[in-house]
């Protein structure tokens, strides 16, 4: 009779601390995932339904707050600037950013390391504080208004992140691979094109996710680089302009929040896993 | 040793653009702001002006309130490690659907602050859902507008900060535990260890390094990225209850034209921030002695 009761007390145990386990997550999932809820099933509603049923689904889901939104006359172009310069700052920033992880990792030269070890603290320099100097001097270059202008800015933010993570993967390809590649006649330049781009893949993938995320997303600069209503990026051109214009048109704005958040959950979906690696880099040993 | 200079000049080559690039985003800035913070420029003449505009922002109370607010956020920190630690260990124990809650929980790093503050916004305001469901829960004494009065606008947006960096840690923490030799465990609940005494004897210890990198990432973030939140959620307002150093910097160089200033309290910043890394570094090399 001893032993039956055990295994039931070891069960009642067991059974209630699962339970706890799961209604946290399942707490901290319902808490993450409201507020995407809320914007988009508010999206869908009529203006006088949103003040009559804020939790609830849509009784009655209408398409008119996204046609609003997608008629908005500068939709169109807030996206291509949005798609334009996360693709130039990004393709920009790593291109530069392989050319120097590259001789960092595989070159000896004097002060390498000192110089490396100089670059990866730059990304704690708060962005606020290069906006002064750096608006004042795009003035006069005539790069403020201009998308050139906050596109050479990201790529340079995004620079210290990129060649540190490139570097730390390009210092574990086997450095006799390098050898052999030249010994056959190779140049730098092709055992850089031939062999490494290939073996680091998903690094650079990684790095460009993380980069696109940010660029995308990013308010400050953009905010204060592209200040005509066309030149606006898409997350600035929403929260700013329509902010301002559909203060009372709550399902509307949600609309255009949607919108822009759209492309960022497809990314996700996507490149989850690579971005999850690109940031756990480093502090999974 | 013509072929050692060779590629000594190839190096630099591929450095180049690099270099380039960092010394115009980074270097540039950070001297042009220092010049900028000792000397004004009167009908194109440089004057210097040693530390007055240092003066001016120190003696500015919205600069202090503003500095304040950074460090109300730093208490974050403390609540966003130990959350990810308990959902992380939860995750890692592999509850069923753990890797749903793995990618649910990752989403708000890939939302825009933007984004995620305007909807909060509407969340958060007097006929809100937030009131809503404390007034459906009797707690009715609770409710008030979370974001229009200055005694809880800054929780309020802390709130959301955490609501936006959780991911993160918990997914940094997961990465680190699943790289905690198994044996540790089995050895620790060979002696009897229970949940708690498990995560505070094995899993804690095994993850001083990575703790001490949330914990700093987190610090830079409540100093140097949290202007967003603030410009969509308050404005700085009620008053100046929600100024953060960076918004000050803001609303100095830009609204205000107080560029001397603002550069004065942008290289204070500046110093904070290189500050904390220093110390960082210098606690570095002993938690990774620590680790072996």
């Amino acid at each position: 009779m001893k032993t039956p009761s055990i295994i039931n007390i070891q069960r009642i145990k067991r059974l209630p601390s699962g339970i706890v386990k799961q209604l946290a997550l399942l707490l901290l999932s319902l808490l993450t995932l409201f507020p995407l809820y809320f914007m988009v099933t508010n999206s869908f509603k009529i203006q006088d339904e949103f003040f009559d049923n804020l939790l609830g689904l849509p009784q009655s889901p209408i398409l008119d707050n996204f046609t609003k939104i997608l008629q908005h006359p500068n939709l169109g172009s807030w996206f291509a600037n949005s798609i334009l310069l996360t693709a130039g700052s990004v393709l920009f920033c790593t291109i530069i950013a392989i050319l120097a992880a590259y001789a960092f990792a595989q070159m000896n030269f004097p002060g390498r390391d000192a110089l490396f070890n100089l670059i990866t603290p730059l990304m704690v320099i708060p962005p606020i504080v290069m906006v002064i100097p750096m608006f004042v001097l795009f003035r006069q270059l005539d790069l403020v208004n201009n998308l050139g202008g906050p596109l050479i800015i990201y790529a340079g933010l995004m620079l210290p992140f990129t060649i540190y993570l490139l570097r730390n993967f390009f210092v574990t390809i086997p450095r006799e691979i390098q050898d052999a590649a030249l010994i056959d006649g190779c140049s730098g330049f092709q055992v850089l094109t031939k062999i490494y781009m290939p073996l680091s893949k998903p690094a650079v993938v990684t790095s460009i996710i993380v980069n696109a995320v940010w660029v995308w997303n990013e308010l400050l600069i953009a905010l204060v680089f592209l200040q005509t209503e066309e030149l606006r990026t898409l997350i600035v051109g929403i929260t700013t302009s329509l902010q301002k214009r559909f203060t009372l048109d709550v399902p509307s704005l949600m609309a255009g929040l949607t919108v822009a958040t759209i492309p960022m959950i497809i990314l996700y979906i996507i490149g989850q896993n690579a971005l999850v690696r690109g940031l756990v880099a480093g502090h999974d040993k | 040793m013509h072929r050692s200079f060779q590629s000594k000049l190839t190096a630099y080559l591929y450095l180049s653009p690099a270099l380039i690039l960092i010394t115009l985003v980074f270097v540039y800035p950070v001297f042009d702001l220092i010049r900028r913070s000792l000397s004004r420029v009167v009908d194109g003449e440089t004057i210097w002006t040693g530390l007055v505009a240092y003066q001016n922002a120190l003696r500015d109370p919205i600069f202090w309130t503003s500095f304040s607010n950074n460090l109300r956020l730093f208490i974050s920190i403390p609540i966003l490690v130990l959350l990810s630690l308990v959902f992380s260990s939860l995750i890692f124990e592999r509850v069923h659907g753990w890797r749903i809650y793995r990618s649910l929980v990752f989403i708000p790093y890939v939302l825009a602050i933007p984004v995620v503050g305007i909807v909060f916004s509407y969340i958060l305001q007097a006929n809100g859902v937030f009131n809503q469901i404390l007034r459906a829960t009797g707690l009715d004494s609770l409710t008030r507008e979370w974001l229009g009065s200055s005694a809880t606008a800054i929780w309020s947006i802390m709130f959301v900060v955490i609501w936006k960096e959780l991911g993160f840690g918990i997914v940094l923490f997961l990465a680190r535990m699943s790289s905690i030799s198994e044996e540790l465990y089995d050895a620790a609940k060979l002696d009897g260890a229970g949940w708690w005494q498990q995560m505070a004897y094995v899993t804690i210890p095994q993850m001083t390094t990575v703790i001490e990198f949330y914990i700093i990432v987190n610090m830079i973030t409540m100093l140097s990225w949290v202007f967003s939140y603030v410009l969509v959620m308050t404005k700085g307002g009620p008053g100046n209850s929600t100024w953060v150093l960076e918004y000050f910097i803001y609303q100095k160089a830009f609204p205000y034209s107080q560029m001397q200033i603002a550069s004065a309290a942008a290289v204070l910043l500046l110093s904070f921030a290189l500050l904390l890394m220093f110390l960082q570094a210098r606690l570095r090399p002993k938690a990774e002695g620590l680790e072996g």
